[in-house]
């Protein structure tokens, strides 16, 4: 098993790596710092003025230090001015004097915990991904908490009886919810429960106040807005795993010593049929990270997605890259679970 | 010019019969669910299935019939409007401008259930209601696309503007008919002045174009790519295994804001990416003539040079593009100029589904190559791409024709995701999923614009999922 873990943890690490260092290369193009030279400093500059304004700040060298000075395994970049005698540095906070800077080479990356300043909300980018966490976090304790049991419960009441009119109803419902993508359902949503023009107007269609003070009006939406595209899938997957237990030796066995159909289900059936289920769930999450884009945007709550959507539209390479690299991590670690806890719960697979 | 209702005179005979027997399925359907919780009343073992008498039996023939009788209404609406045309209200006009795809959808079935027995798994696809429902939910797009895409089914120009029809309700005449056109708005006016039913119907036909190539691209790449890595294992398994599992990991929203902007399309990214995507196509099809008919030197040249040089020709075409940075075939020769944002969002869409593909087929191929006939195949000396395309892939095709329907539903849905976004498709683009992101800013003033695109999405991809659903069902039968 520890080797097993070593191992995982090795490739994970070197997934991260290339997924960070593609990302730091396309939002790192020439086109995106043109850009970026232009809404910092001045709209009117020259070609030559936008090169010596990126030279200053290091964007110019060569990829690879660039994405390493990011990392935090290469001295962040220095400028210095030699008429003033002072210099500026991506580890320095305003200009300093030549000898401070010569005297120790600093180190800023994410590994150090700096992860750079977002043009867009004029802060640092570790601040701002934290409470964006947070309050995504919020939502998807709330969809977790709908979505899991949720699906479980649908998907056992329509395998433990293949083929039966309970499973044929909630497998139609579950295949019409992963049909439905969170950006449709959620407008169908708020036309039906949130509209002025002709709507029931029980619930808000706006997520905003949520943020503060969730209630069941303001949050109910979004919450099963995200959970029903996800609880689909799961309770198929479900449903299969349960089909099959039901079919096994042991499950006829306990039903000719007469154990009653509930006791078979809960007793016998229930721990063998959510093995498969606990993986998927887990390999639900990069799905998830889908819809809270989604949804953040069409309920307008301020979270993780809208923070994304926010650094991609207005070409915040900081920001951007800070989520990115939460986003891989939250999917890797995730898939890192499933795998672990497949190999946990499942006696016959091994790991050697 | 009068305002359409949505019934017309229609509904004055079945609006009260529609509602009827809609209460009616309600309560027994709530009834049923009751009697079934009430311990003993429900039938405890499958074998006791075969008719259950008693209040359980009566609710459940009320189910059906009150079902069969709402199913009796629905039809009725359609075929008695699409004859009655703007006098039987919206429903029936919109039904009415279907006609085309109402008597294709009917030559279609009828053709196809009198040869089921002659036709493989298409003809078993018959035998099964919900392939039907799910078949004839696909079809129903796609002959609205096709003859959308020829102007039978759109009351308006999509992207026309008509001045005093800014977000008017569905049914509303037209300030100025008379001239010959379409008198009115079937399902309003959108929040710039445009007709919203003939938008939906332009859109899908955007949908039924890109989805299935877009599908059909990520399948050659995955099929190319997969069947040598589940083959042969070793190196390039593990690399290949790796780099899908690096594409998996990303996100697929953070990807397509990454690549679909306009700074990346500057750069030319897209354009590489589509040239390498692109060719896999052309691998593939030399790979599985030359593996077959490589006995025939003759024969095998000229049908290489054929198919080659035909989609060589398209290839180049579509790769190739004045302006861009892949710009390396003349002018006089490109068939067809694909307008860039459409070429992007094409290329990420194969590039986020490629890898799914990829490990579904390494996945059957490490199952299928312990086969005898595999066994049988390498004995005669045959050539490793001729086992891998003639003898593991046929044999790995039902489940793979399964995933290609889910497969064109979730592209389907990752397109709505780019239009929602505003990515890549142009703003004024009828494509579903600008559509809904337009109709959503004043969603809780006026449904109307975003529900059409929303509800057409939503059948498309569950009649895309029935589909593969039946046609699981199916091939497992036998």
């Amino acid at each position: 098993m520890g080797l097993f873990l070593i191992r995982r943890i090795g490739v994970m690490l070197l997934t991260a790596l290339c997924l960070t260092f593609v990302v730091f290369f396309l939002t790192n193009l020439y086109p995106n710092l043109e850009k970026l030279a232009k809404s910092q400093g001045n709209n009117r500059m020259t070609d030559a003025q936008v090169e010596s304004w990126l030279d200053k700040r290091g964007h110019l060298d060569l990829l690879p230090v660039q994405y390493g000075r990011w990392l935090g395994v290469a001295p962040g970049w220095v400028t210095v001015d030699a008429d003033a005698g002072t210099a500026t540095g991506r580890c320095w906070r305003g200009a300093v004097t030549l000898a401070e800077v010569e005297s120790q080479r600093r180190f800023c990356g994410i590994i150090q915990g700096d992860w750079g300043r977002s043009t867009v909300f004029q802060d640092d980018v570790g601040p701002i991904i934290a409470t964006r966490l947070g309050l995504t976090g919020k939502l998807m304790f709330w969809v977790m908490l709908l979505m899991v049991p949720g699906a479980l419960l649908v998907g056992v009441a329509a395998g433990m009886r293949e083929g039966s009119k309970a499973d044929r109803t909630l497998s139609t419902f579950s295949i019409t919810t992963t049909a439905t993508p969170e950006y449709v359902s959620g407008v169908i949503f708020i036309a039906i429960f949130a509209s002025t023009a002709g709507g029931l107007r029980w619930f808000k269609g706006t997520a905003t106040a949520a943020m503060d003070n969730a209630t069941f009006e303001n949050f109910l939406l979004p919450v099963v807005t995200i959970a029903l595209y996800g609880m689909g899938y799961i309770a198929r997957m479900t449903r299969a795993s349960m089909a099959e237990v039901m079919i096994a030796q042991y499950i006829r066995t306990a039903r000719l010593k007469g154990v009653s159909f509930g006791m078979i289900v809960i007793r016998h059936a229930l721990r063998n049929a959510l093995i498969a289920p606990f993986t998927v769930i887990m390999l639900q999450f990069p799905w998830l990270l889908n819809g809270v884009v989604i949804v953040e945007t069409l309920f307008n709550y301020k979270g993780f997605g809208w923070a994304l959507v926010q650094a991609a539209g207005n070409n915040d390479i900081e920001l951007l890259l800070g989520v990115s690299v939460v986003s891989v991590f939250v999917v890797l670690i995730t898939q890192l679970i499933s795998d672990i806890g497949y190999v946990y719960l499942n006696p016959r697979i091994s790991v050697s | 010019m009068q305002e359409l209702t949505w019934t017309g005179s229609l509904g004055v005979i079945l609006n009260p019969i529609l509602i009827i027997l809609a209460a009616a399925f309600a309560i027994l359907i709530v009834a049923r669910l009751a009697l079934s919780l009430v311990p003993g009343a429900a039938p405890r073992d499958v074998v006791a299935a075969e008719g259950p008498g008693g209040i359980v039996g009566i609710a459940d023939s009320g189910i059906r019939w009150s079902g069969i009788g709402l199913i009796a209404v629905a039809v009725a609406y359609l075929a008695v409007g699409a004859l009655m045309e703007r006098e039987a209200g919206i429903i029936g006009a919109m039904s009415n401008r279907f006609i085309p795809v109402w008597v294709a959808l009917a030559a279609l079935f009828a053709v196809s259930i009198a040869t089921k027995r002659r036709t493989g798994l298409y003809g078993k696809l018959f035998d099964s209601t919900i392939g039907m429902i799910g078949f004839g939910l696909v079809m129903f797009w796609v002959f609205a696309g096709v003859f959308g895409a020829f102007d039978l089914i759109q009351t308006h120009d999509p992207l026309a503007q008509v001045s005093g029809m800014k977000n008017k309700v569905p049914g509303t005449p037209l300030s100025r008919a008379g001239d010959g056109g379409y008198p009115h708005y079937l399902l309003g006016g959108d929040n710039l002045a445009r007709d919203v039913f003939s938008r939906m119907v332009t859109g899908a036909w955007i949908v039924v174009q890109i989805a299935p190539l877009a599908t059909v691209f990520a399948f050659m790449v995955g099929i190319t790519l997969g069947l040598p890595a589940g083959y042969h294992g070793g190196r390039l398994d593990t690399v290949l295994t790796f780099v899908a599992n690096l594409i998996l990991a990303f996100p697929v929203i953070l990807l397509f804001y990454l690549l679909v902007t306009p700074e990346i399309v500057e750069t030319g990214i897209p354009n590489y990416m589509a040239t390498v995507l692109f060719v896999f196509p052309l691998v593939f099809a030399c790979v599985l003539l030359n593996s077959r008919y490589h006995t025939r030197p003759a024969f095998r040249t000229w049908l290489l040079i054929g198919v080659l040089g035909s989609m060589g020709w398209v290839y180049l075409s579509l790769i190739s593009d004045k302006g861009t940075k892949v710009s390396v075939w003349p002018e006089a020769l490109d068939l067809f100029d694909v307008p860039g944002g459409i070429l992007v969002v094409f290329v990420s869409v194969v590039f986020v589904n490629a890898p799914t593909v990829f490990r579904i087929v390494r996945g059957l191929t490490l199952d299928i190559k312990t086969r005898d006939y595999v066994a049988a195949g390498q004995t005669r000396g045959e050539g490793t791409w001729y086992i891998m395309l003639w003898e593991i892939l046929p044999n790995a095709r039902g489940p793979l024709i399964v995933d290609f329907c889910l497969r064109i539903g979730y592209t389907t849905i990752l397109l709505g995701t780019l239009g929602f976004f505003g990515l890549g498709l142009p703003p004024e683009s009828p494509d579903w999923g600008s559509t809904i992101n337009e109709g959503r800013k004043l969603l809780t003033i006026y449904l109307h614009p975003a529900l059409p695109p929303a509800f057409a999405l939503l059948s498309l991809v569950l009649g895309l999922n029935l589909l593969a659903d039946g046609l699981r069902e199916e091939s497992l039968r036998d």
